[in-house]
């Protein structure tokens, strides 16, 4: 878990371009870290690439702040 | 619509990013100083091509011979973020970097003025191609990883309006926002159509030009194809453009964007605008002839100057600086300087007419915007720039082409021609500011 979150937030931190303090569980992408929809799509594939693993585009819309792509990708990797 | 009842047009602001520099006067001074923006690709693999060289926008990060101390150099990171510059293609980027110097030379600043100015205030931006390394990487990736792969950015890099679309967002321009796309002749259209907005009332300033970034291997390979470019020059690539001399075998690439600043002759004077030169005439045609050959005596091209000629309410005579299209092609050089010649008619052994081509290569959809700009500027200084590498004409003609150095030159006007594959021609015409 804690690797995953720190890979997560290096990932965020260098395709949104925030600092990393602001990169906490709760902050959500589009409405803390300055995303938009697309920003969104493509961070998601960005984890897809990073974890080897696939997110499907209804999971995906689900996955709004940092702690729910951490949450998803914990299981997924196990 | 007659001269007397149309609304007038100046010009108040210039943007260019070029092979031979990025800002107006930097590119200005290396034109008329006959410097050569061509060199070896090197950013990319041109073993397997004919073609190994280009007129490269010089980097500071060292591509072309670009360094952060050069003058000129292209720095991407004054224009847009790393991450951000990665969603566009460079296309994009040079269209931005050319409208932002062209905005701010306007002093002109919609977004702090408010609703009025910005809704007043439109762009009409093109490209001749468009994303191509943008559409190269995609379709390789697709290929290569499947369509999960492809960036949710590929499309609004691809898209040529995108030039106009980023333009607007980043400075708040809620006028006309359009697009123009006439290969060759695309940056010419773009001034000429904006200009026409603003002469019927639908906007009071407009942001115009071009931006091409195909310097890439699908570029050069696709145009070394289709027998357009230069393939005798790779040893001594500033030896390759040279239009109308005899050794002359194809065009060589260039890239980059050029933009301006048009605007309604009373709005710049009531705000005190600088202005350069007064947007006098316009004029269109197609050849309907074929899609990469110019038609014979270069038919297509003489309507438009001719019909940018009667818009401009001119005469020949006020006519003293053409900048040609003059792309160093075997057969295209020789049919535009009949077809000029035909419009001149005796006024020919006064003007002046160069291609910059020669110091830039050739920048497809920018083309005539930076060439528009090249004309004011020569406009401006009475000054010619020259047809570089000019030493064997392989023509004779009453018209001083202005080889190798510039040279000074006397009149009211100057025309800039374009011409485009699918037979697609444009001509605009610039006059002295007024004076009254």
């Amino acid at each position: 878990m804690s690797d995953v979150l720190a890979r997560v937030t290096k990932m965020v931190v260098e395709h949104l371009d925030v600092e990393e303090d602001k990169v906490t569980g709760n902050a959500h992408f589009i409405d803390d870290l300055g995303a938009d929809s697309l920003d969104n799509v493509e961070l998601v594939m960005a984890f897809e690439e990073e974890f080897d693993i696939e997110i499907p585009d209804d999971a995906a819309e689900h996955i709004q702040t940092v702690g729910d792509a951490v949450k998803f990708i914990s299981e997924k990797v196990g | 619509m007659p001269v007397s009842e149309r609304r007038r047009v100046v010009v108040t602001g210039l943007g260019l990013v070029t092979p031979v520099g990025c800002g107006v006067e930097t590119a200005w001074d290396n034109i008329l100083s006959g410097k050569s923006g061509a060199s070896k690709i090197e950013h990319f693999d041109t073993s397997d091509l004919a073609c190994k060289i280009a007129a490269v926008l010089p980097r500071v990060d060292g591509r072309a011979g670009g360094s952060p101390d050069m003058k000129g150099a292209f720095d991407p990171d004054t224009v847009m973020s790393p991450r951000d510059a990665r969603r566009v293609d460079d296309f994009i980027l040079y269209a931005i970097a050319a409208s932002d110097e062209a905005l701010n030379d306007a002093n002109w600043t919609p977004a702090e003025q408010g609703d009025e100015a910005q809704e007043r205030t439109g762009v009409m931006f093109g490209s001749g191609i468009g994303g191509l390394q943008a559409t190269y990487d995609a379709s390789i990736l697709l290929h290569e990883r499947g369509p999960r792969r492809l960036s949710p950015f590929v499309v609004p890099s691809m898209l040529i309006n995108l030039t106009a679309g980023q333009i607007s967002i980043r400075h708040g321009l809620k006028g006309p926002n359009h697009s123009v796309v006439t290969a060759c002749a695309t940056g010419a259209h773009a001034i000429g159509d904006a200009a026409r907005l603003i002469q019927h009332g639908d906007a009071d300033v407009m942001v115009a030009g071009g931006a091409e970034a195909s310097i890439c291997r699908l570029g050069i390979a696709s145009f070394v194809a289709c027998r357009a470019m230069t393939t005798a020059y790779n040893d001594t690539p500033e030896k390759a453009s040279r239009p109308y001399d005899s050794g002359r075998d194809g065009f060589l690439m260039g890239e980059g964007s050029g933009a301006v600043v048009l605007e309604e002759y009373e709005h710049a004077k009531a705000r005190g605008a600088k202005i350069y030169a007064e947007f006098k005439g316009y004029g269109l045609s197609g050849d309907a002839y074929h899609i990469t050959s110019p038609a014979p005596e270069g038919e297509g091209g003489y309507r438009a100057m001719k019909a940018a000629l009667r818009n401009s309410g001119l005469e020949v005579t006020d006519i003293g600086y053409v900048n040609a299209h003059g792309t160093s092609t075997p057969m295209g050089d020789e049919l535009e300087v009949k077809a000029v010649e035909r419009l001149l008619g005796d006024h020919a052994k006064d003007v002046s007419m160069s291609s910059t081509k020669s110091s830039t290569g050739h920048l497809l959809g920018a083309a005539g915007a930076i060439e528009t700009i090249f004309s004011i500027l020569a406009l401006r200084d009475q000054m010619a720039p020259p047809t570089l590498n000019l030493e064997d004409p392989s023509l004779e003609t009453d018209i001083d082409l202005v080889p190798l150095k510039a040279k000074p030159f006397k009149g009211n006007a100057a025309m800039s021609n374009s011409f485009g594959f699918g037979g697609t021609n444009a001509a605009v015409i610039f006059a002295k500011p007024p004076t009254e």
